[in-house]
């Protein structure tokens, strides 16, 4: 503030000091005729008026009701103070705050149903659409003005374009790239090892006369217990090897059979295992595989059998991987070959 | 001048709200199917307070800790921090238990309230012009509403709802081309992921998308006081008023009661009716089995679909489009979606009419749209219907194969079905005489000298009060009729 000039300077700007106490609009008179002008066309109703009698046919009988849910809602608001001083039950507090908002509610709801006007009342609507000229007018704003923008400036437009493309490719970049990896050989590749150890998921290696005959555990590769894509299911179909699918004939030493656990339709774990059918189901979509033929599905939506550990049993005894999978595991992909 | 007038004299100074009276005049149709979207209103509200009372207990965090809380039998166990603080906000949370359960009512209620919402401005035909716009914005409501409903569905990590999760980043992984990459970036790796996955879809769920929701409500809302109310034809009704009744004070008082009313409703299920009891279930873990998996029931139809999906997957040149997932889960609700936004403008092309509505249809009389829609309606029950195909066939005691196959038949027959009774139903009830006098109860009386005398009974609480011609607000109420005797429509009033 310039105290000789009374001109008030922020930086460069000055602001004039124009404010004249006592002209400020709220304390400015109202125009002396403004309570002669109609500006309000809606009529002057009277309280009888058959539109503002209240819908209700006996309003003593009304009234009675919604007094009565009136005082309901302050049992009810009270009945929940007390339950929640006791400790809370949450049975008790639904039924004494619920009967409270829900008589409050009916209460309100009744009042204005019943007591109120009945109407009906009008509003007239105005189109949306404008007249012609106010039409016309907005678009030879809109296209003039553009056109004034661009006038001769081709050019520079074509800049301000790329600028903004190049800016769209980047800021991509932060806003998705940054989120998480890259997939590279994630999904084709499990932890299991040529020779890895079957294991429980407390870790304890599976020997070879662990499961009876019709008997089923989820095991893992040791170190990944609990491992989501690495989960098996062993299974132990008879006592002696058999073939699931040609060329795996020693997968199976003395009947015992791995299939990875993840279905092969959208991943649930394929855990229910039926005996006397041989089948494995998956409980998310009924997906049905057949043990003895390779995980083969025979119902549901599932596309792929579940791909199959080739099992042996090493000098000591131990369940252990022959090789890893020999396909990714669980639900498809694109990069799935 | 009383404290009122000087108050808003007050206020008029200096934001002119003298000028907003007219507001206070809206006319809200009276008819209970406008109730729909209120109460989807309302359930959004209760969302919001009981979310915000949820996220002062809840822990988004996958990380493993050992439970020693306030229920017994998973005491020792391994949990996630997340499933811990849902325990914790079950058991140990004065008025936690009701509030998280409310919580779970309101989002059912919320979603099922859009939906049977847009059924009635579909069957009324709510959507044609001038209001496509606000029917997009609608659809957009139902989608956020049921990807947040997934989303908080899935936060407390527990053994259904992880197993939902599975099936999600399957779902996202079967898209061609960037489905890896975008299951890799949303989860940070391999499913289950680095762990990001749950803090992400905290913020999504509690921040991100219910402000979304909240700004498009505000849009739909800022559109229906610009357009106004669609009304049903009527008394005195024309394309070019709204008869009702006035925001101030009947409709104020109405809807604060259907407020109350609905969360009393949603606080009552959230006490005595049980829902996601997740202790029963057990925390998630990847490798272990569920029975009788359901989603909540807004994601049951995309369940059916996969469950109903043929097993095709196409491979070759190198590349595996998994088909049995992406079309069911991904093409399928896309092509839904889709056609829900576009259909205003497919019926104004297929019927030719580019007319301004504000009369809505009664579906009667719009044969051929009801009987489109009640297929639809019917398509995507039955779909839902197909999301239960194990209980089903255990109820029944029939193969899982004969109930899979009936539902793969259903789904086409039951539609067609349906839409043709429907568009029967329709022309009959069309064909019959309308009669526009409401109905009134008479009195029948006998007079001493044995008479019978029949009177009208007048008016009774619900009844229709559309005898009258409906009249303007009044902007001034007398006291008695010497006060309005010199009043009239246009009379200057003071
Ligand atoms: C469109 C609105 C919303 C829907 C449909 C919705 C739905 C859900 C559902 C179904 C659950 C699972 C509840 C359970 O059984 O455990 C949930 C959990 C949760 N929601 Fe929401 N919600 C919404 C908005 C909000 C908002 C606005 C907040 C917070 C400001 C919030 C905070 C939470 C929290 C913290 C949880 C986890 C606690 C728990 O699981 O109980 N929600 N939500
Ligand atoms: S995930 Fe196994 S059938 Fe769908």
């Amino acid at each position: 503030m310039n105290r000789e000039t009374g001109v008030q300077s922020d930086g460069d700007r000055i602001y004039e000091p124009d404010y004249v106490p006592g002209h400020a609009s709220g304390d400015r008179p109202m125009p002396e005729n403004r309570d002669e002008v109609p500006d309000s066309p809606l009529p002057l109703v009277a309280l009888d008026d058959p539109h503002l009698m209240p819908a209700a046919k006996n309003v003593k009988h009304t009234e009675r009701w919604i007094a009565f849910l009136i005082v309901l809602a302050s049992l009810g608001f009270a009945g929940y103070g007390a339950v929640y001083w006791q400790g809370g039950q949450p049975q008790l507090e639904g039924l004494t705050l619920g009967i409270g908002l829900l008589s409050i509610g009916a209460a309100l709801a009744a009042w204005g149903k019943y007591l109120l006007p009945r109407g009906p009342f009008v509003e007239e609507r105005h189109d949306m659409r404008s007249s012609d000229t106010e039409r016309e007018q907005m678009a030879a704003a809109v296209i003039d003005r553009g056109k004034l923008v661009m006038r001769r400036r081709g050019f520079l437009g074509k800049m301000l374009a790329g600028a903004a493309g190049i800016l769209g490719v980047v800021i991509a970049f932060p806003v998705i790239r940054s989120l998480g990896p890259l997939p590279k050989l994630a999904l084709d590749k499990t932890n299991w090892r040529k020779g890895s150890y079957l294991v429980t998921i407390h870790g304890r290696k599976i020997k070879e006369d662990d499961l009876e005959v019709g008997g089923i555990i989820t095991v893992f590769p040791p170190g990944y217990e609990g491992n989501a894509m690495d989960q098996t299911v062993l299974l132990r179909a008879s006592t002696s090897p058999f073939t699931t699918k040609a060329g795996r004939e020693t997968w199976t030493p003395k009947g015992y059979v791995a299939y990875s656990k993840v279905c092969t339709h959208a991943g649930c774990p394929v855990g229910l295992y039926q005996e006397q059918t041989q089948q494995l189901l998956c409980p998310c979509h009924q997906s049905v595989f057949d043990v003895l033929d390779g995980a083969q599905p025979v119902f549901g939506p599932a596309p792929r059998p579940l791909p199959q550990l080739p099992l042996m049993i090493d000098s000591e005894g131990y369940l252990r991987a022959q090789q890893p999978y020999d396909q990714p595991v669980g639900p498809g992909f694109w990069e799935r070959s | 001048m009383n404290s009122t007038e000087r108050a808003l004299g007050w206020l008029d100074d200096r934001l002119g709200v003298g000028k907003g009276r007219s507001l206070l005049d809206k006319i809200f149709p009276d008819h209970w199917s406008f109730l729909l979207g209120e109460i989807a209103l309302y359930s959004f509200v209760v969302l919001v307070l009981t979310g915000v009372f949820l996220s002062l207990y809840f822990v988004p965090s996958t990380k493993e800790i050992i439970y020693h809380g306030a229920y017994a039998p998973l005491r020792g166990k391994l949990v996630s921090e997340a499933y811990a603080s849902t325990l914790k906000l079950s058991f140990s949370v004065r008025g936690g238990m009701v509030i998280r359960q409310m919580h779970h009512w309101a989002a059912d209620v919320f979603v099922g309230a859009i939906a049977i919402h847009m059924m009635r401005i579909f069957f009324t035909g709510g959507f044609r012009k001038p209001r496509e716009l606000n029917w997009m914005v609608g659809i957009t409501l139902l989608m956020l509403a049921i990807v947040n409903g997934f989303l908080g569905y899935s936060l407390p990590y527990d053994l259904v709802s992880g197993t939902g999760l599975r099936i999600a980043y399957s779902i996202i992984l079967s898209i061609p081309l960037v489905g890896s990459y975008l299951a890799f970036f949303l989860f940070g790796g391999a499913f289950p992921g680095n762990g990001i996955i749950e803090p992400r879809m905290f913020i999504l769920h509690v921040l991100v998308v219910p402000i979304i929701i909240a700004a498009l409500i505000g849009a739909h809302l800022f559109m229906l006081v610009r357009q106004k109310h669609a009304q049903f034809p009527g008394k005195g009704r024309t394309e070019h008023n709204v008869v009702g009744s006035p925001l101030y004070p009947t409709f104020m008082a109405k809807t604060l009661g259907l407020f109350f009313i609905v969360t009393g409703v949603l606080w009552m299920l959230g006490g005595l009716v049980q829902i996601n009891p997740i202790w029963q279930y057990g925390p998630y873990q990847p490798y272990k089995v569920t029975y009788a998996v359901q989603p909540d029931w807004y994601m049951g139809w995309l369940d059916g679909a996969m469950r109903i999906m043929p097993s095709w997957e196409f491979t070759g040149f190198g590349h595996t489009i998994p088909l049995e997932v992406l079309l069911p889960a991904v093409l399928f609700p896309g092509l839904t979606f889709t056609l829900f936004y576009v259909w205003p403008f497919v019926e104004a092309k297929v019927t030719g009419d580019r007319a301004v509505h504000n009369i809505l249809d009664f579906p009667r009389y719009r044969p051929k749209r009801t009987a489109l829609g009640a297929a639809g309606v019917a398509f995507y029950f039955t779909l839902f219907s197909a999301s239960a195909t194990d209980v089903l066939a255990n109820f029944f005691q029939v193969s899982l194969n004969t109930v899979l196959w009936s539902f793969r038949f259903l789904a086409i027959a039951v539609p067609v079905l349906v839409g043709l009774v429907t568009y029967r139903i329709c022309k009959e009830l069309a064909a019959m005489p309308v009669t526009d006098e409401p109905k009134r109860s008479v009195i029948l009386s006998r007079t001493e000298a044995g008479e019978y005398v029949m009177e009208e009974a007048g008016m009774r609480p619900g009844d229709a009060p559309d005898d009258l011609d409906p009249i303007a607000v009044p902007a001034r109420i007398g006291a008695s009729v010497e006060d309005a005797s010199t009043g009239g429509a246009g009379l200057p009033t003071r």
